[in-house]
């Protein structure tokens, strides 16, 4: 047989220890970008390399491992990831968020609320928040050092003189314990105060940039923002189609090429388990449709 | 002279011990002060806890310069195992260590003698490994800090008697600092420099 035979969830043991090494500090100091030497893997960069990788090395075999791409467990990424580890170490894996103890996202963070048992691994594709004010490492480095953060607030203030509120809907900025200003990964702002005070650990892993940062369970994470213009946030003012929630994040599908279009919840798990529940949205892909036909 | 074959064993199962231990002290590390428990078996010189050597054999390697206090370096017996186990290099400087392991606490030298990092990079610091005698009974320290949903009591016998009183220095260094995980046989409690000292008791 000339099958390939990988290591336990593919990593070799000693990256598994070096990144272990880095998730350990990355702990002890929250918020903190711990560089680590990321290895190339066998998806490309952009696929959640960085994720992948804290993954390997915090899984085990007892481990119930769910992964999700913009909330959803049935989209390219979120599969391949899944049998990715199903495959390299074993793991039962599940789409069920509270049968899971390992969750690695991409993008969001699941609506029903995580407990202690759990690791939420994010896949991060630029961990610097200051890198679009500033392009210099050096630079951005020594600002972290040094708590000088007004550059972020200028760049929000722009935004408020620009359009007259905070226009920033993804990536939005945090503090965390108040110290370190840190890149939530793309995430809406709607997920944002899920990270204040949550009982699971949340790991971050960035391949590109090897990077990895952390936020110990029940650390505050605040949103930066001004006095008179306050945190807010945001999701599309209507209930789910298919389950009618009216508090979950909400994706927008095109249904046609009229501008037809239905809102549905983005986390897939939570309003499948709301339907199975019984609870029922208008399942309407175009009301409007519908009338100017008559 | 000791040969290789009379060094004790490390893991049985490098991968799966190593991934075990990781999650207790990944844990204990997450939640400062909550006692976590090693499972994994493993050979170990005399000076070394169970948990000590497990943590050594998980996290060190040849990136890793480790540093051993008088205690563990009275016999060539630790850093033999250490070299022949991880390939950690065993160094005399403390203060560019990854890793300092202590087996008589009450000899621990002053932490500024460790690495605290830099403000750049505070990752670039020291991890004390502190083998005390309890961390099941004693005196009650009250904690707090990220991690920690309110406090949290930590009930240890230890050495130094100060310890907590000298990890204040970690609130004015901050983000540079030390972190410690406390070893008791096989209960590891980890200390990282963001926990601070709310209130102490019998």
């Amino acid at each position: 047989m000339n099958a390939p035979v990988y290591n336990f969830a593919y990593l070799d043991e000693q990256t598994k220890r070096m990144i272990r090494r880095a998730i350990l500090k990355a702990i002890a100091i929250p918020g903190y970008q711990v560089p680590f030497a990321s290895r190339e893997m066998p998806m490309p960069y952009g696929w959640g390399t960085g994720g992948v990788q804290v993954t390997a090395a915090i899984l085990g075999p007892s481990d119930v491992l769910k992964v999700i791409d913009q909330g959803s467990d049935d989209t390219t990424n979120a599969i391949s990831i899944r049998k990715f580890f199903a495959r390299t170490a074993g793991v039962a894996t599940t789409t069920a968020t509270a049968d899971a103890t390992v969750i690695q996202t991409r993008h969001r963070i699941p609506e029903a609320p995580l407990h202690g048992g759990q690791v939420l691994v994010y896949q991060v594709p630029i961990p610097e928040p200051l890198r679009f004010l500033e392009p210099r490492e050096t630079e951005t480095r020594r600002m972290h050092a040094l708590a000088e953060y007004g550059l972020m607030h200028v760049k929000l203030y722009e935004d408020i003189a620009r359009f007259g509120h905070i226009a920033t809907s993804y990536a939005y900025p945090v503090k965390v314990n108040a110290r370190y200003v840190m890149d939530p990964s793309p995430t809406p702002k709607f997920d944002n105060p899920k990270m204040d005070n949550c009982p699971a650990l949340q790991l971050f892993g960035a391949g590109r940039e090897k990077r990895i940062y952390a936020i110990p369970p029940y650390t505050s994470v605040v949103s930066l923002d001004f006095e008179d213009h306050p945190f807010t946030r945001y999701r599309f003012d209507a209930p789910c189609a298919l389950c009618g929630a009216d508090d979950s994040y909400l994706d927008e599908i095109v249904t046609d090429d009229q501008g037809s279009r239905m809102f549905v919840c983005s986390d897939t798990d939570y309003c499948e388990n709301r339907q199975a529940q019984g609870h029922r949205g208008s399942e309407s892909a175009a009301p409007h449709k519908e009338r100017s036909h008559g | 002279m000791t040969t290789v074959a009379e060094l004790p064993a490390g893991f049985a199962d490098k991968v799966l011990s190593a991934q075990t231990t990781f999650r207790s002290v990944m844990d204990a590390m997450a939640r400062p002060g909550s006692v976590q428990r090693v499972t994994a078996e493993s050979g170990a010189p005399a000076a070394l806890m169970r948990g000590t050597a497990a943590i050594a054999l998980t996290l060190f390697d040849h990136d890793t310069p480790v540093w051993l206090d008088p205690l563990m370096s009275e016999t060539p017996d630790v850093g033999k195992w250490l070299k022949f186990h991880t390939s950690a290099p065993v160094i005399a400087d403390s203060s560019v260590c990854s890793f300092a392991l202590i087996g008589d606490p009450r000899a621990l030298p002053a932490l500024d003698r460790f690495a605290f990092g830099t403000s750049e990079y505070p990752d670039r610091s020291t991890t004390v490994i502190l083998q005390v005698e309890s961390l099941a009974q004693g005196s009650a320290f009250e904690l707090s800090g990220p991690g920690i949903d309110g406090t949290a009591v930590l009930r240890a016998t230890l050495q130094p008697a100060d310890l907590f009183e000298r990890l204040a220095i970690n609130a004015t260094l901050f983000p540079r600092g030390i972190d410690v995980v406390l070893v008791a046989d096989d209960a590891v409690v980890a200390i990282p420099r963001t926990t601070r000292l709310a209130a102490k008791g019998d």
